[in-house]
């Protein structure tokens, strides 16, 4: 099993980065924040804000302002970071704001696997996480980006839960560059996020993978924004999302195609399943295509467990329960496939865990 | 083995009486074939086995190896060992075959006190009551019916038969949609089954089918009723002067 090397940040301020001599052998830099302004402060000053500058919207603003740590990583150039990174985020204190800032920068041919789990302990408040996420992929350089995140959604009535709105982006600033981001949401009251990709660099490839489950009275809005802007570039947008109970899962997502964008690919597909019948599914796809030679495919699907499929697994023997969970295992499948690894058994296990607790 | 009593069922949105006092016993290791017409409850008479939603018992029992069968869950049935062949298997998207019949057949197993089966003799298992019916070995990662020929969605279902090793095993009309020689791997398959402790009961509207899986009774189903039960003979009488000269000799209504 490939090491992780974590770096815990509770209630926004880092804990301990372990595996230094690792990184530090190949010149890989991760490090809390506020270590970075520290000792590498030329790195950090040529890369932050460049990506979701304070101007961008109100919670970057804020996070702007207020963000007192968080994690800084820099692969040097043709280094492939041999273990997966691992940012920890708690937030602990009830009635605060977690706000973290990450900044990843891959230099040119160079690799990274970064993974982000979150959780939060029960509280009637709610609790705000307003974290951004910076990353830049220089030329021929690679980074995926896979997060789980399952902060406390409130009690079945709604009362308390985190509000999610966190602002994630990354620019494929050198040609040939990739960015891939996964993830998996199960918790939070409401959740805002659209982590993209803006597609500088020629031959640029964005990769948008999530499962986004939402139950009780949970509300999700979450989707990507796919930027094309240099030639050839093509970007992967995959979307399930799943709802139960009473709750709202949307997808809302953009691919822009600039005017100098020629030969942009894009690919999405979006895909619903309704767990009972109070929930709601909802697709909100935005297509801005400035260049004719762009080659645009969007394919949606909404479905609804059949009792006919619960029936034919219940006539093999196997429980309502069970049954339910392997149809919503087969519908994330790919989805999850891409996760690394380790992270991919926890979101495995969380998903069922998530579904006992929403059929009834 | 079964024994249906007086049996009476609804269809609960629809109030409407489709059996109307079903008897029928099958002793184990028997074969008993039901023919009857379109709309005469042959369809019913399975879901209302199986365990599907949907249909009130009004009246009458059920009793399945001892227990009554009308107490248990659909799932309770499954593992206790009855078998449905579906009439129109439907497709669960994303989730493969091995997958599946893994969590079928360890839920069973369970249930009878038998231990669980290692991945090599899962496999192994998978391979050779494959054979039995022809499937591709590749099936196995295929996700369950998708994309399969209706021939090939039958012949699954023989497959997940012969997997889960039950007590009594109803086919639904499952010869409607096979040619002739899917219909003889379907045949061979349910024939290499039969055993001195599993019962079939086989619904068709054909007669065609039973040349190959040759009952031990013949019963004809009309207007929810049983009227009429005799030795494979019978099966050919239909096929040659249709179902009418059964109502009138037992008065039925036309």
């Amino acid at each position: 099993m490939v090491g992780i090397a974590v770096d815990v940040v509770m209630d926004s301020v880092s804990v301990t980065t372990t595996f230094n001599a690792e990184l530090d052998k190949n010149g890989i830099i991760f490090c809390s924040f506020g270590e970075a302004v520290q000792n590498h402060p030329e790195l950090v000053k040529k890369y932050l804000g460049r990506v979701v500058p304070y101007t961008d919207n109100y919670f970057a603003a804020l996070n702007s302002a207020v963000f007192s740590d968080g994690s800084f990583c820099y692969i040097p150039k043709g280094v492939r970071c041999p273990v997966e990174l691992s940012t920890y985020f708690r937030i602990n204190a009830a009635g605060t704001g977690q706000f973290e800032r990450t900044l990843i920068v891959a230099d040119d041919d160079s690799y990274v696997s970064y993974l982000e789990g979150c959780t939060a302990p029960q509280r009637d408040e709610n609790q705000l996480h307003a974290a951004v996420v910076e990353i830049v992929a220089m030329e021929s350089a690679e980074v995926k980006y896979s997060t789980i995140q399952n902060w406390y959604p409130g009690n079945a009535d709604g009362i308390g839960g985190i509000f999610n709105f966190v602002t994630k982006r990354g620019i494929c600033e050198g040609d040939h560059s990739k960015i891939s981001w996964t993830q998996l949401e199960t918790g939070s009251a409401i959740t805002w996020k659209y982590p993209s990709c803006i597609l500088k660099g020629d031959h640029s490839v964005g990769e948008f993978y999530s499962v986004a489950f939402t139950k009780g009275k949970q509300q999700a809005d979450t989707g990507t924004k796919m930027i094309h802007i240099g030639k050839d570039t093509s970007s992967t947008i995959i979307s399930k999302g799943i709802s139960a109970g009473n709750s709202q899962n949307a997808y809302r997502g953009l691919v822009r195609v600039n005017r100098g964008a020629e030969n942009a690919r894009n690919f999405s597909q979006c895909d619903s399943m309704l767990l009972g019948d109070r929930c709601g599914a909802h697709t909100y796809p935005y297509l801005e295509i400035s260049n004719p030679s762009a080659q645009v495919e969007h394919e949606a699907t909404t479905s609804k467990v059949g009792e006919d499929q619960i029936f034919y697994c219940k006539a093999r023997g196997i429980s309502e329960t069970d049954a339910i969970k392997l149809i919503v295992n087969g519908f994330c499948k790919e989805i999850l496939a891409k996760l690394p690894m380790e992270f991919a058994v926890e979101a495995r296990n969380l998903l069922a865990i998530e579904l006992e607790g929403s059929v009834g | 083995m079964l024994e249906i009593k007086n049996l009476h069922v609804s269809i609960e949105e629809e109030q409407k009486e489709i059996l109307r006092g079903l008897d029928l016993k099958v002793g184990p290791g028997e074969v008993h074939a039901i023919m009857g017409p379109n709309g005469s409850g042959k369809s019913t008479l399975a879901s209302v086995l199986a365990g599907r939603d949907g249909y009130e018992v009004t009246e009458g029992s059920i009793s399945f190896d001892g227990d009554d069968l009308l107490e248990l869950e659909a799932d309770e049935r499954a593992r206790e060992g009855l078998f449905l062949a579906f009439q129109y298997p439907v497709e669960l998207p994303g989730v493969s075959m091995s997958n599946f019949l893994k969590q079928a057949v360890s839920s069973v197993r369970e249930h009878r006190g038998l231990d669980a089966l290692s991945a090599g003799d899962f496999l192994k298992l998978m391979k050779e009551k494959a054979s039995l019916v022809h499937l591709d070995p590749a099936l196995k990662a295929r996700a369950v019916n998708e994309g399969f020929s209706g021939g090939e969605k039958k012949r699954n279902e023989i497959f997940q038969l012969a997997m889960l090793d039950p007590k009594l095993a109803i086919l639904d009309e499952t010869d409607s949609g096979l040619d002739i020689d899917a219909l003889r791997i379907v045949a061979d398959g349910v024939n290499t089954l039969r055993s001195s402790d599993r019962s079939f009961v086989v619904i068709t509207h054909y007669q065609r089918l039973l040349d190959y899986i040759v009952p031990d009774v013949v019963h004809v189903l009309v207007d929810g009723k049983i009227v009429l039960s005799g030795d494979k003979s019978l099966a050919l009488k239909l096929e040659e002067h249709g179902y009418d000269w059964i109502r009138d000799e037992s008065a039925l209504p036309a």
